[in-house]
C-alpha cells in the first residue's frame, strides 16, 4: 500500500498505517548507512531540488546526503544565490526551476502555508523541510523512529516536548504524529511560550521542569532561539536555563531511564546542560544519524509512486 | 428618455413606503408611482422583474479606490462600476491612497472624477498629515472640498492626545472620525490568534488588539463629545463595549464588512491569500457576536472594505501578502444570502443597513422614492440565485474568496444623476 | 488458485533439496568458503532448508544471510503497487567468499540481476553460484542457474507456485493458470 498522499506537508491528518510504513521502511534504509557502499541505485534518473528560502545548513545537507544514497540527482537553490534577490516572484522562481525537469522539491521557508501554495502551482512531489511556525514533519519522523529504536512501541509512552512550543513547527509536527501513534503528549516551558490554545490539541501543559523529567518517558527538549528578544517572552537565557533547563542534577533525582530528544543545533547551557548533551540519556546524534534514514524512506516511497 | 419599471416592490422605511406598483422615470427624475396610463408607456423603455424591489439607492461607505498612486489595481472610474454593478448608488473612498487625501486638491480631483459617472463618490479625508499619526490635515478645508469624513483607516491614530484634538475639531465641521481600531503593539500577526492560529503556526493577532483602541476611541468620543464611527468591527468584546456605549449615549457608530459575517478563522487553514485582511476573520464567537450586533442595532450599516490588490501581490507567500479582499460585487449579495434569507434580519432592516444609516452617519441625505425627486435607486432581485464569477468583475481587481460562490439575491439595476446601469451597461435616461 | 498441477510434492520438495546440497559440496569442494544467502522473501525458507542439509551432511556452519533486492529493482515505474520492501540481513564479509545465492523460481531473470548488484555493492565475492528450485524458462537476460531442482517449460499464463510450510502450512509447487487473474 503506497502512502496516502503524492506529497509531505505534514503530519497533520496523515493516517497511522503511512507514519508506520515510513518508519518501517525507514528501517532498510538504516541498514543501509552501515554499508561501505552507502549507496542504492532506486532513485536513478531523478532529479531532486532543495528549494530553502530560509537557512538551514544541517537539514539541507540530510536530504542531500539522502538523495545522493539514492543515487538521485540533487540541485540547491537557497536565496542568497537566487534571482529571489533580483525581484523575481517565489511562483516564478518554482516554475522556471520546474520547467527544468525537476520531479521532487524538498522546500523551506518562513512563511507557514509555502508547500501547500507549492502543491497548486506544481506538478513535483513536494516535501516540506520547514514552513514558518507549522510542520517540519521529518523531524517529527526521525524522533519518533529514534524513540521507537529504544523504546519500542510508541502508543502509551509519555512524550513532553520543552521549550518555546509557540515557535516550533517541531513541536507541532512531534504532536500530530504522536498523538496519532497513540502516545500521551505533554508540553512544558514557561507560560510566554505556551499557545494558549495548545490544550484543545489534546495535550497537557506544565511549567515544572520536574514534573516533565519525573512523569514522563522521553523529553523532546527544543533549542531556545537565541535572537529572541530577551525581555518579552523570557527574562534572559540565564533564568530560562535556570528554570527550565534540563541538567544531570534533575534528571539524577527525578528520572534517570528518561530519553533525551533535541532537534539540534544545541545552545548548551541553555536548553541542556553540557553533562546532559555528552551524558548517556540523550540520543541526539542518534537523530542525526535516523534523520537520514527517514528522508531516504520518504523519498523513496514518494518517488517510486506512480 | 422615459424608463419604466414594471410592478415592483418599492421600499422606503425612512418614509414608511412598501408599496408594489410602477413606476415612471423621465430624464432622471421620478415622473409618476403607479396608475400609469399608455401615454407614459410610450416610447418608453420598459424593465420587466422577477419580483424585484426599488430601494434608495445602496451606500457603501468603506471602499478603497487605489486612485491616487495605484490606478494598477483601481481607478475612481473602474471603482465606480464596480459599486454600479454592486447595486450601489454612492460609494466612500478611504484616503490610504498615494498621496494621501490630505489636502483640498485631492479631494477636488476625486470628486470631479466623480462627477460625470452615476455612481457618486464621496471622499473620507486623513485625519492627519500623510496619515502619519501626528498633526492635523487641514481639516476645514477638507470639508469644504467635499471631504464628508475623516479617517487615517488602515491603521488608528496611535497618539490619543492628537486624536481627542481631531475629534474636538472635527466637531465643528460636523463630520465623524471614522476609526480602524487596532493596537499595534499587539498586532504583530497576520491572522487571528486562536486554535486555527496555533495549527497552522502562522503569527498571530489577538482580539484584544481590537478591542483596546475601540475602549480607548470610544471614552475620547464620550469625553470630548465628539462622533465617532468605528470601521469593520469583528469581535464580540468590541460589540459588548460599542452596545454600553450606545445605552449610555454615546455618539458612536459602526459598521461590519459580510466577510465578518460569512467567514470565520477556519477558511484561512487554506493558505489562501484571499482569506487575508484585516481585521482578520475570526471565531465562530466572535461572528455570531457579530450576528447579533447587527440584529439589536449595535452595528449600524454594511460597508464592504473594498480592497483591490493586483495578482503579483497577492499570488505570494501568506506571510507577505498585503491585507484585504474586494468586495463591492458581492456585499449585496452576501449580504442577502446570509442576513436576510437565514432569517436574522428582515428586508426592511437591510435597507436601513445598506441605504438609509450610512447617509445619516455621514450626513448626507436619503434619497426619496416619490414624485418629482431625482431617481437615486437599486433595483434588487432578492430572490435570485447567481454564482459569483471574479473574471466578470468590473473592479479592476479579482481578489476574491467568494469566486464561484452560490449567492442568493443580486442587484439587477441602478438609476442616479439621470443615468442607469444593467448588466447591459451606461444608458442615459 | 487455479490449480493445473502438482509438480513437486512434500516428499518430492525434500529429495530435491538432499540432491541440491549434494551438488552445492561437490562443486565447492566442501563448505568451506560458502557463504548461503537467500533471496527475500520466498527465497529465504528454501535457503533456510537448503543450509540445514548443508550442515547436516557436511558436519559444518557456513555463514547464512537475506537478502532484500527490492531497492535495485528496474520495475518500479511499471508495477501498479508498490513493491513491499523488507531488510537485508548480512553480518558477514563477502570479500573473497562463494556466494551460493538461493531463489525459488527463476523466470525473466530480472530478480537475479537486482540480488547481483546488490550483493556487488556489499562487497566483492570470489563467485556467486545461483541454486534455483524451479526453472520455468521465459528468460529476458542472460542469466543462468548453476544448480536448478527442476526444468518445467511454462506458457506466460502460467505460473509457478512454492508453497513452504514455514510460511504457506504445506509443502508443495503447483502449476496454476493465470488467466483469470
Amino acid at each position: 500500500m503506497p502512502l496516502a498522499s503524492k506529497h509531505l506537508l505534514g503530519m497533520y491528518g496523515v493516517p497511522e498505517e503511512d507514519l508506520n510504513l515510513i518508519l518501517d521502511t525507514a528501517v532498510t534504509f538504516r541498514e543501509v548507512l552501515e554499508r561501505p557502499i552507502k549507496k542504492v541505485p532506486t532513485l536513478k534518473g531523478k532529479t531532486i531540488v532543495n528549494l530553502f528560502f530560509e537557512n538551514s545548513t544541517r537539514t539541507r545537507i540530510s536530504f542531500e546526503l539522502a538523495q545522493k544514497r539514492l543515487s538521485a540527482d540533487t540541485i540547491n537553490f537557497s536565496t542568497s544565490t537566487s534571482s529571489t534577490k533580483k525581484g523575481e516572484t517565489f511562483k516564478d522562481t518554482v516554475k522556471n526551476i520546474e520547467a527544468m525537469k525537476v520531479d521532487m522539491i524538498v522546500v523551506r521557508h518562513e512563511s507557514a502555508g509555502v508547500p501547500q501554495y507549492l502543491t497548486k502551482i506544481s506538478n513535483a512531489n513536494i516535501i516540506n523541510a520547514g514552513d514558518g511556525r507549522h510542520e517540519h514533519p521529518t523531524q517529527a519522523l526521525l524522533d519518533i523512529y529514534s524513540i521507537r529504536e529504544k523504546l519500542g512501541e510508541i502508543a502509551g509512552l509519555k512524550v513532553c516536548i520543552v521549550g518555546d512550543i509557540a515557535h516550533s513547527r517541531v513541536a507541532l509536527s512531534n504532536i500530530y504524529a504522536l498523538k496519532t501513534l497513540g502516545a500521551e503528549v505533554s508540553v512544558c516551558g514557561p507560560l510566554t511560550m505556551i499557545p494558549k490554545n495548545i490544550e484543545k490539541l489534546g495535550v497537557k501543559v506544565t511549567h515544572s521542569i520536574d514534573e516533565a523529567i519525573a512523569e514522563n518517558d522521553v523529553l523532546n527538549v527544543l533549542r531556545i532561539q537565541l535572537e529572541r528578544k530577551a525581555g518579552t517572552t523570557i527574562p534572559s537565557l540565564r533564568e530560562y536555563h535556570n528554570y527550565f533547563g534540563v541538567n544531570a542534577e534533575r534528571l539524577e533525582k527525578y528520572n534517570k531511564d528518561i530519553l533525551i530528544l533535541h532537534p539540534g543545533p544545541i545552545n548548551r547551557g541553555v536548553e541542556l546542560s553540557s553533562e546532559v548533551a555528552d551524558g548517556p540519556y540523550q540520543i541526539i546524534l542518534d537523530q542525526v544519524t535516523n534523520g537520514v534514514a527517514i528522508r531516504m524512506a520518504v523519498l523513496y516511497l514518494l518517488g517510486t509512486m506512480n | 428618455m422615459k424608463i419604466v419599471l414594471k410592478n415592483v416592490n418599492l421600499l422606503n422605511p425612512e418614509q414608511n413606503l412598501n408599496k408594489t406598483t410602477d413606476l415612471l422615470i423621465e430624464d432622471g427624475k421620478i415622473a409618476r408611482i403607479g396608475d400609469l396610463e399608455k401615454k407614459d408607456l410610450e416610447g418608453a423603455k420598459i424593465f420587466e422583474y422577477e419580483q424585484a424591489v426599488v430601494v434608495p439607492g445602496l451606500f457603501d461607505m468603506h471602499v478603497h479606490l487605489r486612485e491616487p498612486g495605484r490606478e494598477d489595481e483601481e481607478t475612481v472610474h473602474t471603482g465606480s462600476n464596480a459599486a454600479a454593478a454592486g447595486g450601489f448608488t454612492e460609494i466612500a473612498c478611504m484616503p490610504n491612497t498615494n498621496p494621501a487625501i490630505d489636502s483640498a486638491e485631492i479631494v477636488s480631483s476625486i470628486k470631479a472624477k466623480s462627477y460625470k459617472h452615476l455612481v457618486e463618490v464621496y471622499p473620507v479625508a486623513a485625519i492627519t498629515h500623510g496619515r502619519e499619526g501626528e498633526g492635523l490635515s487641514p481639516i476645514a478645508e477638507l470639508v469644504e472640498a467635499g471631504a464628508i469624513g475623516l479617517s487615517d483607516d488602515g491603521k488608528s491614530v496611535k497618539n490619543s492626545a492628537v486624536l481627542m484634538g481631531a475629534f474636538d475639531y472635527a466637531k465643528m465641521f460636523n463630520v465623524p472620525i471614522i476609526e480602524h481600531c487596532e493596537d499595534p503593539s499587539l498586532a504583530d500577526g497576520v491572522m487571528n490568534e486562536s486554535l486555527v492560529s496555533t495549527m497552522l503556526g502562522l503569527p498571530s493577532k489577538p482580539s484584544i488588539a481590537e478591542d483596546i483602541i475601540v475602549m480607548r476611541d470610544i471614552s475620547l468620543a464620550e469625553y470630548t463629545g465628539g462622533k465617532l464611527h468605528i470601521a469593520h468591527v469583528s469581535t464580540k468584546k468590541s460589540c459588548e463595549i460599542i452596545r454600553d456605549a450606545k445605552a449610555r449615549g454615546v455618539n458612536v457608530t459602526a459598521e461590519v464588512t459580510p466577510h465578518h459575517f460569512t467567514l470565520t478563522d477556519e477558511a484561512v487553514k487554506s493558505f489562501d491569500t484571499n482569506l487575508k485582511m484585516n481585521p482578520p476573520l475570526r471565531t465562530k464567537e466572535d461572528l455570531d457576536a457579530v450576528i447579533e450586533a447587527i440584529k439589536d442595532g449595535t452595528i449600524d450599516c454594511i460597508a464592504s472594505d473594498h480592497a483591490p490588490h493586483s495578482i503579483e501581490e497577492k499570488d505570494v507567500e501568506f506571510i507577505y501578502a498585503p491585507d484585504g479582499i474586494v468586495g463591492l460585487e458581492t456585499s449585496l449579495g452576501l449580504a442577502l444570502s446570509e442576513l436576510v434569507h437565514k432569517k436574522h434580519i428582515t428586508f426592511e432592516q437591510l435597507v436601513n443597513l445598506m441605504a438609509v444609516n450610512p447617509r445619516k452617519i455621514l450626513g448626507i441625505p436619503v434619497p426619496k422614492i416619490a414624485e418629482g425627486e431625482m431617481a437615486n435607486l437599486s433595483v434588487i432581485e432578492p430572490d435570485t440565485v447567481w454564482t459569483v464569477d471574479v473574471k466578470k468583475f468590473k473592479s479592476k481587481s479579482k481578489n476574491s474568496p467568494f469566486d464561484k460562490k452560490l449567492l442568493n439575491g443580486k442587484s439587477v439595476a441602478v438609476i442616479n444623476k439621470g443615468k442607469m446601469y444593467t448588466s447591459e451597461g451606461f444608458i442615459e435616461i | 488458485m487455479d490449480i493445473k498441477a502438482k509438480i513437486i510434492d512434500k516428499e518430492g520438495l525434500n529429495r530435491t533439496i538432499t540432491r541440491l546440497a549434494h551438488e552445492i559440496l561437490e562443486r565447492n569442494k566442501g563448505s568451506e568458503n560458502i557463504v548461503v544467502i537467500g533471496v527475500r522473501t520466498r527465497g529465504e525458507f528454501l535457503a533456510k532448508r537448503l543450509w540445514d542439509k548443508i550442515k547436516e551432511i557436511d558436519n559444518c556452519e557456513p555463514p547464512f544471510g537475506v537478502l532484500d533486492s527490492t531497492l535495485y529493482r528496474d520495475d518500479f515505474r511499471k508495477r501498479l503497487k508498490q513493491p513491499e520492501i523488507s531488510v537485508t540481513d548480512i553480518t558477514v564479509d563477502l570479500n573473497e567468499k562463494n556466494i551460493i545465492l538461493v531463489d525459488d523460481v527463476l523466470y525473466t531473470g530480472r530478480t537475479v540481476r537486482a540480488a547481483m548488484d546488490a550483493l556487488m555493492d556489499l562487497g566483492r565475492p570470489r563467485t556467486i553460484q545461483f541454486c534455483v528450485l524451479v526453472d520455468r524458462g521465459h528468460r529476458e537476460l542472460p542469466i543462468k542457474a548453476d544448480f536448478i531442482g527442476k526444468n518445467i517449460p511454462t506458457s506466460i499464463n502460467e505460473e509457478v507456485r512454492v508453497k513452504m510450510v514455514e510460511e504457506d502450512g504445506e509443502d508443495a509447487v503447483y502449476l496454476v493458470d493465470i488467466s483469470n487473474e
